[in-house]
């Protein structure tokens, strides 16, 4: 379980986010929404503790494996890289790095002797590679993938590591739509069955509408809105927050809300 | 005695004994750390700025070695580890500088790193021709060989510390190898997936820095070896630290004893700066993997 209360960050001259609190329960999913420059990435760099806050009320952590509640700022690299795994946005890397050998990396903190992975390292690798679709993959290296190939990789070194809370920065922004569920759904599973929970930052409203339990919408750093896709997702918000007229309706096939642009 | 002489090891006159135990062992074996610490250092660098263009010679880290070695040389001729600490301490300096000047506000970028580099070892190349305008006559020319790469003062003194800081930096870069697998990938993925990065930072640099220092001060200004040789390590082995830094250490070591002998033979008795060969292997081999990739 994840908790921020009344957070404040300061980049340079500007207040990049100004008093966000939410709250987010085992296994659930809040989506973040906005537009560019709303805070969005910000709020995640300070989730896991990479950004420090100017004032902060609190980012705490609850977790079966922490006996009480943490507070982030308090934390080490390694004991937060335990509880969370981020998705950041794409990454470039100079050196020929294999895709096993990347997703890995999210074994870090699981650390054996010397070093060096065991076993159940390298099962846990290969089973989150098999799981974004990119089982024979192991050994191609990351500057030969496409976009696509690379931000499933990127989520297979997420969904690789042992933690309970996922941070997802844009993680659909280059999948193809069959590869856009497959995320939603990995996530989501992943949700259910391990009580884990995740923060996604899309940009896609009707991602966000079908996949989170929560949406938290953020205007200039502010909460525009905050609760359940249905409270926030709407024709008001939207015209406030992104500036465009939409409709909106169900979809017919799940019964949530649906975001229509009008052009 | 001039030439190649076959050794009868097990019975050897008291001036072949000397010439081998004082003069050619101490010698090989002083090439063998100084190429293992360039080697390692390189290696280490290049994961930890994510450029395998990184190299101590490049960076200005070997150059701030020798404005230590110079200055110690000048100054505190007669303590025998003045040169190796002042050379550490140049080797540092001019790293936090290079660093320093890097690191704008918007994170690091390689471009600026290159550029810094090459401008705090111009700045340091010329301050080091300036001092030396200042020796007398036979002190420049024994430093002036020194500087393009000399093996041929080694002492046994000099050896053993040698011989320590390369332990000790292939040791230092070799325990963060995992922790540099991910910072190669980005520093900020390294701190999310859990990578203390400002001590992974601290611990490479200072090791680099030791290994630099040493080799420096043991052997002057020996270029390239940091790095051809984690180049050709990692088309071999692939981009595992755990792997490409023991490797690089044996590999450099081999290079540079190989490299100090063909200075020592090629026009005996007189000698070539063992630097001035492993440029000349170095550079057209680099270009030519530079166009194999």
């Amino acid at each position: 379980m994840l908790e921020a209360w009344e957070i404040f960050v300061k980049l340079g001259d500007r207040m990049v986010l100004d008093d966000v609190s939410f709250e987010l329960a085992e296994g659930r999913i809040l989506a973040v929404v906005g537009p560019n420059g709303a805070g969005k990435t910000t709020l995640i760099k300070t989730l896991n503790g990479t950004i420090e806050p100017i004032y902060a009320g609190g980012t705490f952590l609850y977790s079966s494996d922490l006996n009480n509640r943490r507070e982030i700022v308090f934390m080490s690299r390694s004991e937060i890289a335990r509880e969370i795994a981020v998705v950041a946005q794409e990454t470039e890397t100079r050196f020929p790095v294999t895709v096993l050998e990347f997703v890995l990396a999210g074994r870090f903190v699981n650390g054996g002797m010397f070093g060096w992975e065991n076993d159940a390292d390298i099962d846990a690798a290969r089973l989150a590679l098999a799981d974004c679709d990119l089982a024979e993959y192991g050994d191609r290296l990351m500057n030969e993938l496409s976009g696509g190939e690379r931000q499933r990789v990127v989520l297979a070194r997420a969904l690789a590591t042992n933690a309970q809370i996922l941070l997802l920065d844009e993680p659909t922004a280059n999948l193809d739509l069959a590869h856009q569920a497959m995320m939603f759904q990995l996530v989501r599973e992943r949700c259910r069955s391990c009580d884990a929970s995740a923060v996604v930052i899309t940009h896609d409203l009707n991602l966000a509408a079908e996949f989170a339990d929560e949406v938290l919408m953020l205007k200039c750093g502010k909460v525009a809105a905050y609760g359940t896709p249905d409270e926030v997702l709407t024709v008001e918000n939207i015209k406030n927050v992104f500036g465009v007229e939409v409709l909106l309706d169900k979809n017919p096939a799940s019964g949530n809300v649906r975001v229509t642009n009008v052009f | 005695m001039l030439g190649a002489e076959r050794l009868p090891l097990l019975s050897l006159s008291p001036e072949q004994a000397s010439i081998l135990y004082d003069i050619r062992l101490p010698r090989v074996f002083l090439a063998a750390c100084v190429g293992a610490s360039l080697a390692v250092a390189g290696a280490g660098l290049q994961s930890l700025l994510r450029n395998p263009l990184a190299e101590p010679y490049l960076l200005g880290v070997s150059n701030g070695a020798a404005l230590g070695t110079l200055l110690a040389f000048w100054m505190f001729s007669m303590f025998e580890f003045a040169r190796p600490i002042m050379a550490f301490a140049g080797a540092g300096l001019a790293t936090i500088a290079v660093y320093r000047m890097a690191k704008s506000r918007a994170g690091m970028n390689v471009e600026r790193l290159v550029l810094s580099g090459v401008i705090v070892t111009t700045f340091l190349s010329s301050v080091i021709v300036m001092l030396t305008t200042l020796l007398d006559a036979a002190k420049l020319r024994s430093f002036t060989f020194w500087l393009l790469g000399d093996l041929s003062q080694a002492t046994s003194g000099g050896v053993y510390l040698s011989f320590g800081a390369a332990i000790v930096a292939t040791v230092l870069i070799a325990s963060q190898a995992r922790a540099l697998n991910l910072m190669m990938i980005g520093e900020r993925d390294a701190a999310d997936f859990g990578v203390e990065v400002s001590r992974v930072r601290f611990i490479v640099f200072g090791g680099a820095s030791l290994a630099v220092g040493a080799s420096v001060a043991a052997s002057g200004s020996v270029g390239y070896v940091g790095l051809i040789v984690p180049h050709v390590i990692r088309m071999i082995v692939g981009s595992d630290n755990r792997l490409v830094v023991p490797f690089s250490a044996i590999a450099g070591a081999i290079f540079v004893v190989l490299a100090d002998t063909i200075a020592r033979t090629t026009i005996a008795p007189r000698e070539l700066p063992v630097g001035a060969i492993t440029a000349l292997i170095g550079a057209p081999l680099f270009i030519w993997l530079l166009r194999k990739n």
